[in-house]
């Protein structure tokens, strides 16, 4: 029945959790971007309005491809979740205070006029934004850092580090890199949403975005090839065998996050991408050709995530104290069987989600402005 | 070893977050299929009231909806951040669950509901109406979801125990999905979320018709939430869940606790009207019996015997010798990964589960004294007395439910709905129990399924993350403050649009903004 073998049902779920994460970075990207520029982008009480209400009728179906990430990784990789979530307790936490936060937040705040109130949940909406996307970023960071844990002969896991560990320099890119990820998607969006100062606004930021971008994500690249050397797995491995994380072993090596670039030297072709898109992204934005600016900033985010992930391969969470006991895609996944009816179910879903989300934005179209607010007055954020 | 008194504190703020969040979703099921009602009756009779009443109704919704989104994010991230061992251990079956429930479910609602407030103007009726019923289509698939997840919890088949990988493993896709516990629960929850939308409708609406306002509008919400909820409750009660309550060791011990018997009575089992259990007796004092009542609810049948405490006790301490040889079979594997001796391991690994039960006294479970293991045994009786009496009185509740929508279904077809005060008044002040009776549902299933986090399977002290106390203790904390602020504020919220009612909130949002 199981037509596919675990080699390649586990390289199809490696790929399944990169395109969750990438769909969250450009939809609920815009999102919490737009939280963030909450209050520098908009200066009167009814510009920020525009602003959320840009997101309105949207941001809880753009969140969920979050929450189906994280279930996909409890789902097919269940070491990296139980492993990933108990470790970074703290950060998670942070994170998820963040998520809850920022919904309620657009909820409640039109909810009375009263300017106080209003301000209060300005501040709540940014944070909400601003903590989940750099502690994301900086998880992320961490990823070529390795955590420390280490597994016991039933594999429970055990995790010896502690928040302010993760906030080395490296990371605090990464950090901040995902912040301007989450802003460039903001731009873009905002200034296709969005008419007039708002909309000029959204177009000068988003080049000065672009443009931080550019210099942040060569510098992270060339902090990772000078500074931070990387791991090797071992040959041979078992990359059909029952996952266990225990029976392997891996080596640390200087340059170790760029040897996948000479291996397989096609997936240059996502950094040089990722430039290129990001050039395009600037002059489409001088342009005033908002929507294929929007396109271009999300083929961005598409390029920098897939570089990203075309270096780690095939480490899902490298231990800095215990490598051989890190998380690859051979030794970390679910059964043979699950990870089939999940590619099944996946195969048969997420068509239908894109499609009927993309009728739902094509139903929305158009911009937000203050006739918008007046004509949906019971509705409006 | 588990630190414990972190365990503890993770099943602590799991309680109180689970508890919390269904607050939310069993009203957001209710309402979301009485809006739907409503726009069908809109759309099929041209009446401007119905669309109204859906977007007056859809407003409350709104709100809510909200809040269960925002709430159910902490509990799919609780069973990585406390239940880590959990994860890893029943990932492949209960992961993958989870993950259809946000594949079908979660986008489907999550995308409709914008459309829903947002649509008004922009689509034809039928295309709006359309989007309502797939955004309760969505929560409803969501539930069925999540409730096959719990319910394998309850009864985990189609699932093998995997010594290669430390873990349960996924069987027949087949068996989990369509798990008896899973049909009965999926029923009696989804019923209960529809007597409190119901109630919901049906208290509002008396609060107008006591106050003389919005008399057309609250006489034909009281329509809907009477019949809807008249065969709800129906449902709830009569397709209880307890007919699933047979199937496994430990919902036999559940069933025995929440009625509070002992000892084994012949078949067929009389039914415990009213009683006071009492652990340390072992003994339930001035029980009220109705004789075979129990028998035929539990069993459907005539002949077969409902188990008491004790005689359940006495199984789970065979199951636990088993469980000791399961557990010593897994350890020669471990030395000697040999195919004798995985075939030993696929052959006693069903009782493995209650050999861990044993890790709470002894680390090599192997060694446990006879002792040790009649402890083990006895911690499998979840306490009796809180059980027992929760379960008397979400039933007591679920009774009463089918009584005022009767009463109420009666005055409505005869159109006497706003002429009698004193109906009014009770259905307004009933707002709160079937609030009550959900929360009491879940503590009986949840509490219920103490020790296991999966029946059989997975103590609840071994399944919790190594994450030390203090981190849980300070996150469960600002889950509190978090979550009473919000409560507050929410509260508040309601009742200012709940005050307003139909006319202003959906015509005076102008003014006010102008006056603000």
């Amino acid at each position: 029945m199981i037509f596919l073998d675990y080699e390649t049902l586990r390289l199809l779920w490696w790929a399944i959790l990169g395109i969750l994460l990438i769909g969250f970075v450009i939809l609920d990207g815009f999102d919490l971007g737009m939280a963030i520029f909450l209050p520098f982008l908009g200066r009167t009480d009814e510009e920020r309005r525009i602003m959320i209400n840009s997101v309105g009728p949207v941001w809880e179906g753009n969140q969920v491809w979050l929450i189906l990430g994280a279930g996909a990784s409890f789902a097919a990789w269940p070491f990296v979740y139980a492993v990933s979530f108990s470790g970074l307790y703290p950060a998670m936490f942070m994170a998820l205070f963040g998520l809850v936060l920022r919904p309620v937040g657009f909820k409640f705040r039109s909810k009375m006029p009263n300017p106080s109130w209003r301000r209060f949940w300005d501040t709540i909406i940014f944070l909400g934004g601003f903590v989940p996307s750099l502690i994301f970023g900086v998880a992320f960071g961490n990823l070529f850092l390795g955590f420390p844990f280490y597994f016991d002969e039933t594999l429970r896991v055990y995790y010896t580090g502690s928040f302010f560990e993760l906030l080395t320099p490296f990371a605090l890119i990464c950090g901040i890199l995902s912040i301007l990820m989450m802003l460039l998607q903001a731009s873009t969006y905002g200034a296709l949403k969005t008419r007039m100062v708002l909309q000029n606004r959204f177009q000068t930021s988003g080049q000065w975005i672009v443009i931080s971008l550019i210099i942040l994500f060569t510098g992270a690249g060339v902090y990772l090839y000078h500074k931070i050397p990387g791991y090797l797995l071992s040959e041979p491995w078992a990359s059909e065998a029952p996952s266990n994380p225990l029976h392997k072993n891996v080596l640390r090596a200087e340059e170790g996050w760029f040897l996948n670039y000479t291996k397989v030297p096609w997936t240059l072709s996502f950094p040089i991408g990722t430039y290129l898109f990001l050039f395009m992204t600037f002059f489409l934005l001088r342009l005033k050709q908002f929507g294929f600016a929007f396109f271009m900033s999300s083929l961005s985010i598409t390029g920098i995530l897939s570089t990203a992930g075309a270096s780690l391969f095939p480490f899902l969470l490298v231990s800095s104290i215990h490598p051989s006991q890190s998380l690859t895609v051979w030794d970390a996944s679910s059964s043979k069987m699950t990870l089939f009816i999940m590619l099944i179910a996946t195969l048969f879903f997420l068509p239908l989600i894109i499609a009927y989300t993309a009728w739902v934005y094509r139903i929305l179209k158009g911009p937000v402005t203050q006739k918008t607010l007046e004509d949906e007055h019971t509705n409006a954020y | 070893m588990v630190d414990t008194s972190s365990v503890d504190l993770s099943r602590l703020q799991f309680a109180i977050t689970a508890l919390y969040h269904f607050l939310f979703v069993p009203l957001t099921l209710g309402l979301s299929i009485l809006i739907a009602i409503m726009e069908s009756v809109y759309v099929m009779t041209k009446k401007s009231i119905w669309k109204d009443m859906t977007k007056f109704w859809g407003i409350l919704f709104g709100i809510n909806f909200a809040m269960g989104v925002a709430t159910g994010v902490p509990l799919e991230f609780q069973f990585g951040t406390n239940w880590a061992y959990y994860a890893h251990y029943v990932g492949d079956i209960f992961g993958s669950l989870l993950a259809i429930e946000g594949l079908m479910a979660f986008f489907l609602e999550a995308t409709f509901i914008g459309l829903f407030f947002f649509g008004w103007n922009r689509l034809t009726k039928i295309q709006h109406l359309c989007v309502t019923w797939l955004m309760a289509l969505g929560t409803n698939f969501s539930a069925l979801w999540i409730l096959i997840a719990n319910a394998w919890m309850q009864n985990p088949t189609g699932a093998e125990f995997n010594p290669d990988t430390m873990r349960m493993e996924l069987s027949s896709f087949y068996e989990v999905f369509f798990n008896p516990v899973a049909q009965s629960k999926f029923v009696h929850t989804v019923s209960a979320g529809y007597v409190i939308g119901a109630m919901f409708v049906l208290s509002i609406s008396a609060f107008y018709l006591l106050k003389g306002r919005h008399s057309e509008f609250a006489k034909r919400s009281m329509v809907v939430a009477a019949s809807f909820g008249l065969a709800s409750a129906l449902s709830v009660v009569v397709l209880g869940d307890e007919s699933g309550y047979t199937l496994t060791e430990h919902q036999k011990m559940k069933l025995a606790v929440i009625e509070g018997i002992w000892e084994t009575s012949p078949a067929p089992a009389p039914l415990t009207l009213i009683g006071w259990p009492d652990q340390g007796e072992q003994k339930t004092y001035y029980e009220l019996k109705i004789p075979w009542i129990l028998g035929l609810i539990a069993t459907r049948s005539f002949d077969q015997p409902v188990y008491g405490i004790k005689d359940l006790v006495y199984h789970a301490k065979t199951h636990i010798q088993d469980g000791i040889k399961a557990y010593e079979d897994l350890q020669a594997f471990k030395k000697d990964p040999s195919s004798l001796n995985r075939a030993k391991v696929q052959e006693t690994s069903k009782y493995l589960g209650y050999g861990l039960l044993l890790k709470r006294y002894i680390e090599d479970v192997s060694q446990a004294t006879e002792e040790m293991i009649d402890k083990a045994a006895w911690n499998t009786v979840p306490r009796v007395f809180p059980m027992f009496w929760a379960f008397h009185v979400m039933v007591a509740l679920g009774i009463y439910f089918i009584f005022l929508f009767l009463y109420a279904f009666y005055l409505a077809s005869r159109d006497q709905l706003h002429q009698n005060k004193w109906f009014l008044r009770i259905s307004l002040y009933s707002l709160p129990l079937p609030w009550i009776a959900a929360e009491l549902g879940w503590f009986v299933a949840e509490y219920g399924r103490q020790p296991w986090t999966i029946e059989g399977v997975l103590p609840t002290f071994l399944s919790a993350s190594g994450t030390n106390s203090g981190s849980v203790l300070t996150t469960l904390i600002i889950f509190i403050l978090f979550y009473t602020s919000l409560a507050v504020i929410d509260l508040k919220l309601l009742i200012k649009y709940i005050r307003l009612g139909p006319v202003q909130a959906l015509s005076s949002g102008k003014e006010e903004e102008v006056a603000s």
